[in-house]
């Protein structure tokens, strides 16, 4: 028998328990990507039950469907556009009244709603009562009581779900906003019902509140209406912001009115959570173990990672010698070999760091601590031009700077997010430590660890000064006001983390390898041809494009290997380090390679430091350049981000190494 | 009519409590501190400071929600 469809989305409000209850209802039968143009994610599943194949899409966490953020645009479109035949509210029980709110709004898009009260057990726990048939009762909607995290209430949730498919009801229960409020609906309604052309899936009294409300992005939806004209007279006449806060102050009243009938909530006291903040948002305390946590998440990447880059880097590397050596004819496996196992391997070796740094974040998100780290870090972060939430994305830059751009998505406000991914890259990431390794270890024996750090503030005080910079010019204004809910203390569970950590881990090797496989196909044709050439010689194309670059570098000590080098290095920074090997024809051996190049007139002390410094900044990998892309979505700030960090090295290097010169060194 | 003094939410000590009575913020905030709860009539407490001293961390409606000083002046309380 063919099985019927239902289309069922989950939406409320961040840390509800959205996407456990998702987990508990697809399994593993999932799928993430992007909305399409914008990079909030998107996930769906798929559950089978009873007679029926149900596709459940959790939707981004929002408080409200105004057009704050990105993430409100997409569930409140996706209602709107896709009609799913029932939306589910997930309300969180320990905190009904604000959850409420997304609810009024939900009314108002005029879909099949269906609330489900997860997280009974905190409220119960509490001492909190919730009257549920009251409740139904007043909210007109079917409610179901869930604890996602133990499964309890899923079979309950799916019969009511087909139930609601299948009866239809149409729920009308709407708020009134007062007569002068209504008569100017009215009047938007009536406006705007003349225009036979309109897109009847928006509720003309949803549009209308919205437009008095001063949504921008509804506004937009309209611009092109014939009646555009005659409604932007009726919203111009009357006090914008009067309004906004009256249609708030009345859905807050609404809520105000029936919510003392449906739960009766135990006296505050201190909860755990509470206490848990005295002790990590301390005065004196809260920043020492801030910094003990980071410090702890950091070296525990590490320390895990480790142990499986080496392998990686082993077996790709015997993986591309055993190709070289078998396959016919040789061009072929020089590019496959050379080119495509060796880049790609290069890049591949990150990808346990990226797993165990995205699980780990994902424990601090789940606990809560994550919004106490931004809550602690933002008055540092707005003096240098950026958002308190700006601070976990570059921190994570230290370990690799995809997944930092990646997690820069937690930030709303376009601008702020913009800039945290543009100085992202400034932040001297794992793959450059053996840049400076050789370098210092070969040019600055005993003070090796002196410059090392040196390279790690230099690529802060350069993210700062980029901040601070763009914040003056092209992406100007002030950060956006720090407005976040500092959610309850909780344990987060493992395989929540897990899930994390394999999305994001996956999205990585899937969108930095397919940019890196081209990148590193470019540069393989350009080492290899003319044809017959010796690979990255000096006859190769590469070598010509490095004697030709070489008259620009050579301001800052730099001959046409260290050029090429430098080329290369764009696949990704380590890179530098292998392809100084290839050219001094010192093999893998790093002493032979230190002797080569202290024996080499051509580099100094000064011009390696030059030379760090100018790997540090020059520009990003391919893979962060993939990232930075698909982030922003526009080749405009790619490019920015490309050039900028070009000049920027080649400024900072040159004034290393001509300074340093004038000094005598 | 009672003989409240009015100030605003930046004013409030740790601990303290009030009511809203006027939002003055302006722009894309105002909306988002709305959708947070923080309209005329709700009852806010201030819990704590950062430990930088600022932003703030509120309780109001049951939850906590942390705004800074900035914003925070632009909020009319009446101290309870
Ligand atoms: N005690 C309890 N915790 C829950 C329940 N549902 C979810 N959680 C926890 O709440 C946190 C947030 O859940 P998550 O699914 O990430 O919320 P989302 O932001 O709405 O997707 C996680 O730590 C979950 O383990 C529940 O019913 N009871
Ligand atoms: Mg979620």
């Amino acid at each position: 028998m063919e099985k019927r469809e239902i289309k069922i989305a989950l939406t409320g409000n961040p840390n509800v328990g959205k996407t456990t209850l998702f987990n508990a209802l697809t399994g593993s039968r999932q799928h993430v990507g992007n909305w399409p143009g914008v990079t909030v994610e998107k996930k769906s599943g798929r559950v089978s039950y009873k007679e029926y194949d149900i596709e459940v899409i959790d939707l981004p966490g929002t408080y409200s469907l105004t057009a704050y953020s990105m993430d409100e645009i997409v569930a409140r479109d996706f209602i709107i556009e896709e009609k799913p035949d029932v939306v589910i509210q997930v309300v969180d029980a320990s905190n009904l009244e604000r959850n409420l709110y997304l609810t009024t709004q939900l009314m108002e898009l005029g879909s099949e709603i269906l609330i489900v009260l997860n997280m009974c057990d905190i409220a119960e726990e509490r001492g909190d009562r919730i009257y549920i048939e009251k409740m139904q009762e007043l909210l007109a909607t079917p409610i179901i009581k869930t604890v996602a995290t133990q499964k309890k209430g899923i079979c309950d949730l799916l019969d009511k779900v087909i139930a609601q498919k299948e009866v239809e009801q149409h729920h009308g229960h709407e708020i009134g906003y007062g007569s002068e409020i209504e008569d100017k609906i009215l009047e938007i309604e009536k406006a705007l019902s003349e225009d036979e052309n309109r897109d009847k899936r928006y509720p003309l009294r949803w549009v209308s509140i919205r437009l008095l409300e001063g949504d921008s992005n509804v506004k937009r939806k309209i611009s092109d209406s014939p009646v555009y004209g005659r409604v932007m007279e009726i919203i111009d006449s009357i006090d914008q912001e009067e309004y906004e806060a009256e249609i708030a102050d009345k859905r807050y009243l609404a809520i105000n009115t029936i919510f003392p009938q449906m739960c009766t909530r135990a006296n505050d006291t201190l909860t755990k959570s509470d206490m848990i903040d005295r002790v990590l948002t301390n005065k004196y305390l809260g920043i020492p173990i801030f910094l003990a946590l980071m410090w702890g998440a950091f070296e525990l990447t590490f320390a895990f990672a480790t142990p499986f880059m080496n392998m990686i880097d082993i077996a790709s590397t015997w993986f591309a010698d055993y190709v070289s050596s078998s396959l016919q004819p040789e061009w072929l496996a020089s590019l496959v070999g050379q080119g495509i196992i060796g880049g790609v391997g290069a890049v591949l070796v990150f990808v346990p760091n990226i797993f165990i740094l995205f699980f780990l974040l994902s424990l601090l998100e789940g606990s809560g601590y994550l919004a106490r780290a931004a809550f602690i870090m933002d008055k540092l972060m707005y003096k240098i031009g950026m958002h308190g939430k700006s601070f976990i994305p570059m921190l994570m830059g230290f370990g690799c700077n995809v997944p930092a751009i990646m997690a820069a998505r937690s930030i709303e406000d376009e601008k702020d997010r913009l800039i945290t991914i543009l100085i992202v890259p400034f932040v001297s990431c794992g793959a450059r430590l053996p840049i400076y390794v050789l370098f210092a270890g070969t040019f600055f024996g005993r003070q090796a660890g002196t410059v090392i750090f040196a390279m790690y503030v230099l690529g802060i005080v350069i993210a700062i000064i980029s901040a601070k910079l763009l914040r003056g010019t092209i992406v100007k204004g002030k950060p956006a006001p720090f407005i976040m809910e500092l959610p309850p203390y909780r344990f987060p569970t493992l395989k929540t983390s897990i899930i994390h950590m394999w999305d994001n881990g996956f999205m990585y090797i899937k969108k930095a390898g397919s940019i890196i496989l081209v990148g590193v196909v470019v540069i393989w044709v350009m080492a290899s041809f003319p044809w017959g050439v010796e690979y990255g010689s000096e006859e190769s194309y590469v070598g010509s494009l490095g004697h030709a670059v070489e008259p620009l570098l050579k301001p800052l000590g730099f001959d046409w290997k260290i050029s090429v080098a430098l080329i290369f290095g764009l696949v990704a920074k380590e890179i530098v380090v292998a392809s100084m090997g290839v050219l001094y024809g010192s093999g893998d051996s790093s002493e032979a390679l230190s002797e080569r190049l202290l024996a080499d007139p051509g580099i100094t002390a000064l011009s390696s430091l030059s030379l760090m410094a100018f790997s540090l900044l020059y520009m990003p990998c391919v893979a962060t350049v993939g990232v930075i892309k698909k982030e922003t979505g526009s080749w405009k700030w790619t490019m920015f981000a490309i050039v900028y960090g070009v000049a920027v090295a080649w400024i900072t290097a040159f004034v290393i190494y001509q300074g340093g010169t004038l000094l005598g060194y | 009519m009672l003989d409240i003094q009015e100030t605003t939410l930046d004013t409030l000590k740790p601990g303290e409590k009030a009511r809203i009575t006027k939002v003055r913020v302006k722009g894309a905030a105002r909306r988002k501190l709305f959708d947070m709860g923080m309209v005329a009539g709700a009852d806010i407490e201030l819990v704590r400071n950062a430990p930088l001293g600022d932003p703030m961390d509120y309780r109001i409606k049951g939850y906590h929600l942390s705004i800074r000083k900035e914003e925070a002046s632009q909020i009319f309380i009446n101290r309870l």
